[in-house]
């Protein structure tokens, strides 16, 4: 855009200094936005404001963003994830609000431009920075705590990816008021996101925002594959791990072995937009149908990157709330590893309408239903244990169930999409939007909502107040019912999705029910924020003083809640499965002297540096400022380089300080005893 | 939440045998223990990026749009004698390993030096050849054969290029600090990238140029 021959001379040089951006980049005409932006702004002035009146920079700087403790990035993560949540469902009820009024003629209340945006922001968030940082997050606090490790095999690197992720997050909201997102829908197929039909910065946000977090992602993945494989405590052979661990790993192998492909594709589409390639063009011998397949061999594993973790969440929730080990461990372990594999021989069936053939097809079509087995035997294992135990019916139990009779049906739903006849009616229709959201919300969400609900104890010291959580618990399962079940009528009647107006008058009403459902969830979310803060609030009330509220079978129990930054001051042995329960079996009590110092990580700013000076490289890049590019590209290499001559990695924590800590936590118990 | 949960929570009695449970005797682990396995699995995550190339080569490959194809284009004793510079570093790179095993700083020093100069002679091989190319007017932009040509061939040259400045790290540090374990442990790090740069390049000699010759 630089070069355009009729600028002058002065535009010439803005033009160096700012690439394409330039006062016109605001969207001063987009009342909704700049209204937006003012809450934002306000809300943003007051927030830093109160932090800097309350003088907790310095506190939140030594103690969380450099921090190098798995537990302190896992609750980052999640923080990061519901801040998310919170902007990805104001997209989703833009939406409905938008479908249910833009009938009769009416436009709705958004422009076609703005409304495109939405449906892509709102994909994109929901998978990228919502569920992705709560996994992520709950892999990060759990797993070490559950294999008996002080921390992760790469702290500094665990970091690194949080802030990556956390930038990626920062560009996508950035878009939202300087420029604009991409308006391709959430996997930006070309030729719609190629540089002809997509010449603004859009898909350059996406691109960048997704590349910047991919590669925390991948290298989170890194970290935890060798965490699992290296650091578990002694006895603890891959059979006797946790199924949050097992399921926990296989995730990660998966992250491992597809974001590579997410940015290498995205990395061809970024060629095709800067420097005028033909990977996915048109003409010249590109292909569109290439990006499809190769964006899709990344997204399938990655609905399993989502669902796997919670699969293990649920497991842990079964077996703790049943007060019975879990039945078919190793069915369940087994379940775990086909679906991993599977998963990559699927991908096809995102488009069987492609037109590759009936054999090809028919391939996909069976993969797809087969991996319906192995999923199958893991909700009979999760019945099995129920069946005849005593269930005690807290949220983490109740989300469980709530997930068992809602998965179950999406994941029928998505047996039908996979025969490739009913899917060529059915592709791009509501009813594989129902489908999706079946399986994510009532697999995803309401798994991290279980888990939220089991390890927050765990993380705080405190449980969360049950009353909020219920009201929260029921507004969402009914809700999500109200909100999907018309999606799915409308797909059957043959409604294709990201529509903005429609002609036949007879859909309003389903629009209406399904805006009523997004109420609910409303409210659902909003009692799910207010139960934090009354829990917050309350929290000498509900002080969990053993470290194991729950009664829990596995060793991030045996540790006080919230655990020392060390985890544990012995490493437990493992003698079996359900390592805690075993020990409580044998009636283990805790070491009480013999303290040594304790060997840790040191905390290091390098990681916010690093992906800070990455965010300013991407937003040049998007912007096409390339001397800021080169410079701040300059800077990533430099701080890198930089941070390799820094030896001073680790300390020890002081035998004294460890005595103290476990003096007081022996404190802790002996009140918990005393009480009970 | 039934407040009536009856935690047989952990006491502070202590039972006889708590070593069955506990490592008592427990020491510092040597740092970088994970290292060499979380390298490795970074390493394959790259092959598949390189993976995605070739299979976007292999898709692409010959779709000339009515341009050059590989016949026209490829001079193989050129690439031939690139191909033998790279292996050639390979080969002193492992030299420098066996300095390090002999704990011969000197040694590592030396060898590493050789093999960044190799390094940088495929560098510059390739350089000219793309220069070339795009002089005779087979840019990236002409072909999908020519992007994906390019494209696969240059994120190699990409990853040779930061092979070089971080083996230039390297040599600093060494010098700095001696034969460690931290950079005995990048040592080996470096060396792993390096030759998994050989492996994808031997890909890339056999499937893009040898073949696209035959083609």
């Amino acid at each position: 855009m630089s070069g355009t021959p009729i600028m002058t001379a002065p535009d010439q040089h803005w033009s160096f200094l700012l690439g394409k951006l330039s006062l016109d980049a605001l969207p001063l005409h987009e009342p909704i936005l700049v209204a937006t932006f003012a809450a934002v702004a306000l809300g943003g002035t007051a927030l830093v404001g109160a932090l800097t009146y309350f003088k907790v920079w310095g506190y939140l700087w030594r103690e969380w963003f450099t921090s190098v403790d798995h537990k302190k990035i896992g609750i980052m993560y999640m923080v990061l994830g519901l801040v998310m949540f919170l902007r990805g469902f104001a997209d989703a009820v833009m939406m409905r609000i938008q479908q249910a009024i833009a009938f009769n003629g009416s436009e709705g209340y958004l422009t076609a431009h703005h409304y495109d945006q939405v449906f892509t922001a709102h994909g994109v968030i929901m998978i990228f920075f919502v569920a992705m940082p709560f996994v992520t997050g709950l892999m990060n606090y759990v797993v070490p705590l559950q294999i008996g490790a002080r921390d992760v095999s790469f702290p500094f690197l665990n970091n690194f990816s949080f802030w990556m992720t956390t930038v990626g997050a920062a560009l996508v909201m950035a878009s939202l008021f300087v420029g604009e997102f991409a308006q391709t829908g959430w996997l930006a197929y070309p030729p719609l996101s190629g540089l002809s039909y997509s010449p603004g910065v859009g898909v350059d946000y996406y691109i960048w925002a997704l590349q910047i977090a991919g590669v925390g992602t991948t290298l989170s993945g890194i970290n935890l594959i060798a965490t699992i494989l290296k650091l578990r405590a002694p006895g603890m052979n891959m059979m006797k791990m946790p199924i949050f661990t097992w399921t926990s790993l296989c995730t990660n192998v998966l992250i491992v072995a597809s974001f590579p492909v997410l940015t290498a594709v995205l990395a061809l589409l970024t060629l095709d937009r800067y420097v005028g390639t033909n990977f996915f063009t048109n003409d010249f011998g590109g292909s569109p149908m290439m990006y499809v397949n190769l964006i899709w061999i990344w997204g399938h594993p990655e609905v399993y990157i989502l669902v796997l973790p919670v699969f293990g969440v649920f497991s842990e929730v079964t077996a703790t709330f049943c007060g019975k080990k879990l039945f078919g461990y190793s069915s369940m372990v087994y379940a775990t590893v086909v679906i991993t594999i599977l998963s990559y021989v699927v991908w096809l069936h995102h488009f069987f309408t492609m037109g590759s053939g009936a054999s090809v097809n028919s391939f996909f079509g069976i993969t797809t239903m087969v991996i319906s087995i192995p999923t199958g035997a893991k909700l009979f294992n999760w019945l099995f244990t129920m069946y005849r135990a005593r269930i005690r019916f807290d949220l983490p139990m109740m989300w469980t169930l709530a997930f068992m009779l809602t998965f179950t049906i999406g994941g029928m739903t998505g047996v039908l999409l996979a025969v490739p006849p009913a899917d060529f009616v059915l592709h791009n229709s509501l009813f594989l939007i129902a489908h999706f959201h079946n399986v994510i919300i009532g697999g995803v969400v309401f798994g991290v909502f279980a888990a939220i609900n089991y390890w927050w104890p765990k993380a705080f010291g405190f449980k969360l107040e049950p009353f909020w959580g219920k009201v929260s618990f029921w507004c969402w399962v009914v809700g999500f019912w109200m909100a999907f079940t018309p999606l799915y009528a409308m797909g059957l009647m043959g409604v294709t999705r990201r529509m903005r107006v429609f002609d036949d008058p007879s859909l309003q009403i389903w629009f209406v029910i399904a805006g009523i459902g997004a109420a609910l969830i409303a409210c659902g979310i909003a009692t799910m924020l207010l139960q934090y803060a009354v829990s917050i609030i309350r929290r000498d009330q509900n002080r969990d003083l053993t470290g194991d509220p729950w009664n829990g079978r596995t060793l991030e129990w045996s540790t006080s809640s919230p655990p020392p930054e060390y985890n544990f001051a012995f490493t437990p042995i493992v003698h079996d499965l359900d390592a805690w329960a075993d020990m409580k079996r044998a009636g283990v009590g805790r070491p009480e002297e013999g303290f040594r110092p304790i060997h840790m990580p040191r905390n290091t700013g390098a990681g916010v540096v690093l992906a800070g000076l990455s965010g300013i490289c991407g937003f040049a890049l998007i912007w096409h400022i390339w001397w800021l590019a080169a410079v701040s590209f300059a800077a990533v290499l430099a701080t890198a380089i930089v941070h390799t001559f820094n030896s001073k990695r680790d300390f020890h924590i002081p035998a004294d300080h460890v005595v103290e800590t476990e003096r007081a936590r022996g404190q802790q118990l002996a009140l918990a005893t005393g009480a009970a | 939440m039934s407040a009536s949960v009856t935690t047989p929570a952990p006491t502070n009695r202590a039972p006889a045998n708590l070593a069955r449970w506990y490592d008592l005797d427990e020491h510092d682990h040597p740092e970088g223990g994970s290292t060499m396995l979380g390298f490795w699995i970074y390493l394959m995550s790259d092959c598949l990026i390189f993976a995605m190339l070739f299979a976007a080569f292999g898709v692409l490959g010959g779709n000339y749009a009515a341009g050059p194809g590989p016949r026209d284009l490829f001079d193989l004793p050129l690439v031939a004698l690139n191909t033998s510079m790279l292996l050639f570093s390979s080969i002193t790179y492992g030299f420098a390993m066996l300095a390090m095993q002999r704990g011969h700083v000197r040694g590592v020093q030396g060898w590493l030096v050789v093999t960044a100069l190799f390094g940088a002679a495929f560098l510059s091989i390739e350089f000219y050849e793309f220069a070339h190319l795009i002089h005779e007017g087979a840019t990236p932009q002409r072909s999908a054969f020519l992007s994906a040509f390019f494209t696969l061939v240059g994120t190699h040259g990409l990853h040779v290029t930061f092979g070089l400045i971080w083996l230039g790290v390297l040599l600093v540090q060494v010098g700095k600090r001696g034969l460690v374990a931290a950079n005995q442990r990048r040592l080996m790090c470096l060396s792993l990238f390096w030759h998994f740069l050989d492996v994808i390049w031997i890909g890339v000699f056999t499937f893009v140029y040898l073949l696209g010759v035959l083609r």
